[in-house]
């Protein structure tokens, strides 16, 4: 069984148990090559899962993951390593190597991979640096930069090594609207620039749709809507319009389900005493 | 009364996982310690954080205990009328003893909790995931660097301390105490053996540091990722490795020094 | 970020603090010194009870140690014990009919054999067998000498 030559990524069937709770449920899905697709849900439906089942850092309970002509839980241990080294992660907060500067952490996949001479080294990261607008924080250490900053020397180092896939783990999460500004820039443009393919994992639908070709919306492990953001917003579906449009109430209710008001505000169990 | 022999079962049930896990996790670390060895650079940063930081604590302990080791054993050795013998008794306690199990228990308390508590906060903070996601395999990075290294200072750290408390019982007991210098050094090279106390010792801190070590490097690989579980892992390296030498240095010493 | 030159300066000193230390527990805290050397030559002796004689006590000619005791084990025709004795090769001087005696250091410390030289003008290479020999003084033995003594005395 192989794949469609022009999906990077198929998941077929995909089911996954975290514990006694089901995660994903015979989900499917298929990612074209170049294009940009957002992963939306409520939290908790397992986003971040589902990006560490393509890396292959879990195993599915059933169901394939196929990437790049691969079937990646088939592989033996150096086969999957040799894999990641065409994917880049951007994790959600950066996950920079906390002793080493930003040059050297945008160097460290170089370094640990090639044997490049140092001069190719320095041009690269430095490249890399540039296409993220950070040249000049090349010798500052992690702890010193803002959010936004460190997840912008993590995409540098995620595109170091030139990889086809690019997984984006909550980028706008909590980013300031600047940031915000910049990191949707650099996604479609680094996407079109180096003929990547991006996976984008978020619940920020406004900047997700701005830029995604495709949308999957995963609710209770299953796709509950895919197309493009268009179709997606023009849903029929009650609980992918309320998600969409961020309304309080609707499909997904405002209240956890509760004993009814009166009883506990009024009746013995509040405690206050029958008036005689 | 049943819960609490339910939480004991369930505490002993942890317990008994983490000790399989402990062992399953040498299984995968020892072939990725040869490429620890191909990158030296690595070894000698940890040699610096481990071995170096340690020296300190390591050379006035052992400067203490043998200035201890020297009152004491000249206030009971003169009831005997042997206080010449005093540098065997701080020599052999040392070589034997002292030196490899307090350095270890300093080594847990010092380098083993730092290890585990920086393995830990690697994890929590993604930075080992990110690792494995950069096709870098952390056991090979991160972890056999650190291993290495620790095996490599534990007998060094052990020799620096005895050698320290000898000469800590010498200054004591000669310069303090009036006991003959000739007779201190004579006594301890006539009773001290080569392969049976020196060679012996050696053994015990080679093994005291590679469990040190190693339990130390799980803790950290194995904990919970968030700040209590950091805590709680650290915590448990120093007190599983002080039980784990104790334990150790006596089944080592019934077996080295039979009567 | 410390300078990786003088990183490098402290870890090669700690190494060689710790080399040195082990150097010098080998060599001044222990009997090292003495058993470098030569491999010395062996000659075999045998004794009715060794006592608490044990492999590597020393092996004394007026007090100092010449060699070690190397093996002990039995003679199965003669049931006596056979003790293989490791001589220095430099003390090559011990007359054929010299004799081996287990002595105890101080009363109560380790045991030790003793040579005595004989007369003779051979002396003794590797391999010879030491005939004259006495053993370990058993104190049940003694006592019992005592009191057969003290019996013999009352008749």
């Amino acid at each position: 069984m192989s794949m469609d030559g022009d999906n990077l990524i198929e998941i077929r069937n995909l089911t996954f148990r975290r514990g006694s709770k089901v995660i994903f449920d015979d989900l499917s899905l298929a990612i074209p090559r170049g294009s940009i697709a957002a992963i939306m849900g409520p939290s908790g439906t397992g986003k971040t899962t589902l990006l560490k089942l393509i890396g292959g850092q879990l195993r599915p309970e059933r169901g394939e993951v196929w990437v790049d002509g691969v079937n990646v839980h088939k592989l033996r241990h150096a086969e999957l390593y040799e894999l990641r080294k065409r994917m880049g992660m951007l994790f959600q907060h950066g996950a920079l190597l906390t002793d080493l500067s930003v040059f050297e952490n945008v160097a460290f996949p170089l370094r640990e991979h090639t044997r490049l001479p140092e001069s190719m080294i320095r041009d690269l990261v430095l490249m890399k640096l540039n296409a993220v607008g950070l040249r000049g924080a090349r010798d500052m250490m992690p702890a010193e930069l803002s959010g936004g900053m460190a997840r912008r020397v993590a995409l540098a180092r995620a595109i170091t090594m030139d990889p086809r896939l690019v997984m984006y783990d909550e980028p706008f999460t909590g980013q300031d609207p600047i940031t915000l500004g910049v990191l949707v820039r650099l996604i479609r443009s680094l996407n079109d620039a180096l003929g990547l393919t991006s996976i984008l994992v978020s619940h920020d639908v406004a900047e997700a749709t701005s830029i995604a070709d495709h949308v999957y919306v995963l609710a209770d492990g299953k796709v509950v809507a895919s197309g493009s953001p268009e179709d997606v917003n023009g849903s029929d579906s009650p609980w992918v319009r309320q998600f969409m449009q961020g309304l309080p109430d609707g499909p997904v209710p405002f209240h956890y389900p509760a004993p009814p008001l009166a009883g506990d505000f009024l009746g013995e169990a509040s405690g206050k005493e029958k008036s005689a | 009364m049943i819960r609490l022999l339910a939480q004991l079962g369930q505490r002993a049930q942890e317990a008994l996982a983490r000790l399989g896990r402990l062992h399953l996790f040498l299984v995968s670390l020892l072939p990725a310690l040869p490429s620890g060895l191909l990158r030296p650079r690595l070894v000698v940063d940890q040699l610096f954080h481990i071995g170096v930081l340690s020296m300190q604590i390591i050379l006035v302990s052992g400067l203490f205990v043998g200035l201890v080791l020297g009152l004491q054993g000249y206030n009971i050795l003169t009831t005997f009328g042997s206080a010449e013998s005093l540098g065997v008794v701080v020599a052999l306690s040392l070589v034997r003893e002292l030196g490899p199990v307090i350095t270890a228990l300093l080594f847990a308390g010092r380098a083993g909790s730092a290890i585990t508590a920086e393995i830990g906060l690697m994890k929590s903070t993604e930075q080992l995931g990110g690792m494995e996601m950069m096709a870098v395999d952390p056991l090979k990075r991160v972890v056999a660097p650190r291993f290495i290294a620790g095996f490599i200072s534990m007998p060094l750290l052990a020799a620096m301390f005895s050698a320290v408390g000898v000469l800590g019982g010498y200054f004591i007991g000669v310069g303090l105490l009036g006991v003959d210098p000739g007779a201190y050094w004579s006594q301890i090279e006539s009773r001290v053996d080569f392969h049976e106390d020196i060679v012996n010792g050696v053994i015990k801190s080679l093994v005291f540091g590679a469990v040190a070590i190693w339990i130390a490097v799980f803790e950290g690989f194995d904990c919970v990722p968030t700040a209590e579980g950091v805590s709680r892992a650290t915590t448990r390296t120093v007190v599983n490795t002080s039980l784990a030498v104790l334990g150790l240095d006596f089944i080592m010493t019934a077996l080295m020094f039979n009567v | 970020m410390q300078d990786k030159m003088t990183r490098d300066v402290w870890v090669g000193l700690f190494v060689a603090l710790g080399l040195a230390a082990l150097v010098m527990l080998a060599l001044r805290v222990s009997n090292l010194t003495s058993l470098t050397g030569d491999a010395g030559y062996q000659v075999v002796a045998q004794f009715d009870n060794i006592g608490g004689l044990k492999v590597r006590a020393p092996i004394k000619l007026a007090g100092v140690v010449v060699g070690r005791v190397e093996s002990i084990s039995i003679d199965a025709e003669t049931f006596r014990a056979e003790v293989g004795l490791r001589i220095e090769n430099r003390y090559d001087i011990f007359p054929t009919d010299t004799s081996a005696a287990i002595y105890t250091s101080g009363l109560l410390g380790e045991q030790y054999i003793a040579l005595s030289p004989g007369a003779e003008d051979a002396v003794l290479k590797d391999g010879d067998r030491i005939t004259l020999t006495q053993s370990s003084i058993v104190l049940e033995n003694l006592i019992g000498q005592f009191l057969y003594n003290k019996a013999a005395e009352g008749e």
